[in-house]
């Protein structure tokens, strides 16, 4: 969070209100600027108490470099990073190419369809909490639902999801990906709603049909929106804690840990608050070059309204 | 007569290949929709699978694929608050309500005067501070968890609910001001124009103007920060004490017992999980209308 003034003063000079300006702008005076000064100061308390504060905070907890060579030497810290590379990694990126194919399933015109969708975007509505015990009760092995499944139609033994680690991994991931999925897929289609009938009927007429379709027309239209939403869910997924800390529990023996969880474990189970800071800095270095392009696409977005 | 009949040929084949194309497609459509169906369901069904289960204590279920003798005792317990772990459990759902409503409206509230100040009135250089709440998720929600920990001491706020609102708010709002700029575009500054020449003050225009018109992007933030907070494990296990448990933190604490209520539990969790359902299919239209708005200007 130090970066913050540094990136808002190193965007470009641009805001949002730039395009929205009536030809006869006028500043704001008197009564009208005290009015707008008042709005804004709710927000502002909360962003500098809540924000600004608690991430300086942090940085200062996780400023002493002795720290870094306590996590390296973590039997724990590098498993968990490659951890939270692939939950990271494979479940975002699954997740929304997923959701943005699916999108175009749900914009087929039927009456099914539309009462499916509604089935499908449950789990985004279902708690987190709830949702992940549900996941760990299914994999808990043969007492589990899909072990039960599995010795029913197919006739065999389905593993112990949590006593291997690539299986826990794995089971996080899927149920991650069963969590977010819907609410990626809800935006995709609503960009997609968006597109003019007319252009698909144009590019009809120049043979781009099915695949070829998605490649050159629907996706160009849809990838400032994909690369956004990927970018902000990669930001929200580093921090998710829920889902790690329910499905598989860090287990076996903390093989499935992400740093979102282990921060946890190191500050709250072994009394060791910077050491649990520093897990979760050390992705700094990955997180502010995400932040800067997202920033920037996003104020390229407002300032072409 | 003869080139009619060379060419009659290949037509009816044509739309053989045609109709057949079609019939691929829709039952290939129709086998994902099923996919879906059980992929969406398969947890939700687990879920109602131990719940209904009429032992207590022992897993009973183990391996069951459907409730062999289906009893709602679990959802009676809950109830009566009779099984272990849910003494409380209705003065829990009252504290994960509270949590969960007043993030709803203090984000409402926080994140349409920020924004209606910025966009609407253009307060200048206030796009500066809806710019930096974005970088908010810059830093992961799990990252600020040990200094809210000590920081809610410094502001007297240890073991209160308000610590977790707090934390909720400050998460919540940078998206809210996002979709709520993305969705102002759509009214026309002329109409805070002709208000103001009628003599409207900036309170007046937020009130009559302003929220009336923006009702479907506020639904989307209501619904999205309600669910922030129905979602929340973290900032509510660290942040409140047992006195002050909330519904989430109570079931997350069960996985060291195995002779745990299982199905009262689970009855528990189906009626936690209610609320945010039902909000959203009452609001689902001005849901996807503001999605496809805000969708529309990315």
């Amino acid at each position: 969070m130090n970066g913050t003034g540094q990136l808002v003063a190193t965007g470009p000079p641009v805001s949002v209100r730039g395009s929205w300006r009536p030809p006869g702008h006028r500043h704001l005076r008197g009564a009208d600027f005290r009015w707008a000064i008042a709005f804004v100061l709710p927000y502002a308390a909360v962003f500098l108490a809540l924000v600004v504060y608690p991430a300086g905070y942090a940085l200062w907890m996780a400023s002493d470099l002795s720290l870094y060579t306590d996590l390296i030497e973590n039997r724990l810290y590098l498993p968990t990073l490659v951890n939270t590379l692939l939950f990271v990694g494979l479940g975002v990126n699954v997740k929304m190419f997923l959701a943005l194919l699916l999108s175009g399933f749900f914009l087929r015109p039927r009456w099914w369809i539309k009462g499916l969708l509604a089935v499908y975007v449950l789990p985004w509505a279902l708690a987190a909490t709830q949702a992940g015990i549900s996941f760990h009760w299914m994999l808990i092995g043969e007492q589990g639902l899909v072990d039960g499944l599995l010795a029913a139609l197919l006739g065999i033994d389905g593993p112990l999801w949590f006593n291997n680690r690539w299986l826990g991994v794995g089971s996080n991931i899927v149920a991650y990906i069963w969590k977010w999925m819907p609410f990626w897929t809800l935006i995709f289609l609503a960009a997609r709603m968006t597109i003019p009938r007319n252009i698909y009927d144009a590019a009809e007429v120049d043979g781009a049909t099915g695949i070829r379709r998605f490649v050159h027309v629907t996706f160009p239209l849809l990838a400032n929106l994909y690369l956004i939403c990927t970018l902000l869910s990669t930001l929200w997924t580093l921090g998710d804690f829920t889902t790690v800390y329910l499905v598989s529990g860090g287990g076996p023996a903390g093989a499935t840990e992400v740093l979102a969880t282990l921060g946890f474990h190191y500050a709250f189970d072994f009394s060791r608050p910077a050491l649990g800071v520093a897990a979760v800095m050390s992705t700094l270095p990955v997180l502010i070059p995400i932040a800067i392009i997202l920033m920037r696409r996003l104020q390229t977005s407002l300032v072409q309204l | 007569m003869s080139v009619a009949a060379d060419l009659a040929q290949p037509m009816r084949l044509a739309r053989r290949r045609y109709r057949l194309r079609r019939v691929l497609t829709e039952a290939g459509s129709v086998m994902l929709g099923i996919g879906l169906l059980i992929w969406s369901l398969l947890p939700v069904y687990q879920m109602l699978l131990i719940a209904l289960d009429p032992e207590e204590g022992e897993i009973e279920f183990t391996g069951n694929l459907w409730p062999a003798e289906p009893s709602l005792d679990g959802f009676r317990d809950v109830l009566t608050q009779e099984a272990r772990y849910l003494e409380d459990f209705w003065y829990q759902f009252g504290n994960s309500l509270y949590i969960g409503l007043l993030t709803m409206v203090l984000t409402v509230l926080i994140g349409s005067l920020a924004s209606f100040a910025v966009s609407r009135m253009r307060l200048s250089k206030g796009s500066l501070l809806t710019n930096a709440a974005l970088l908010t998720y810059a830093i992961p929600a799990a990252f600020l968890i040990v200094p809210y920990y000590r920081i809610m001491h410094t502001y007297g706020l240890a073991d209160n609910l308000w610590a977790v609102i707090a934390a909720q708010v400050a998460f919540a709002t940078p998206f809210a001001i996002l979709i709520l700029q993305l969705y102002a575009r759509l009214i026309p500054f002329e109409l805070d124009d002709a208000a103001r020449v009628d003599g409207a003050s900036p309170v007046q225009l937020y009130l009559r103007i302003y929220l009336p018109l923006m009702a479907p992007a506020l639904a989307v933030v209501a619904i999205y920060a309600l669910l922030l907070a129905w979602n929340d494990y973290l900032y509510q296990a660290v942040l409140l004490s047992v006195r002050n448990m909330t519904v989430s933190v109570m079931q997350g604490q069960l996985f060291s017992d195995t002779d745990a209520p299982w199905n009262a539990m689970m009855a528990a969790a189906i009626i936690y999980v209610l609320p945010p359902i039902a909000l959203l299919f009452a609001l689902r239209r001005h849901v996807m209308a503001s999605l496809t708005m805000v969708s529309s200007g990315l």
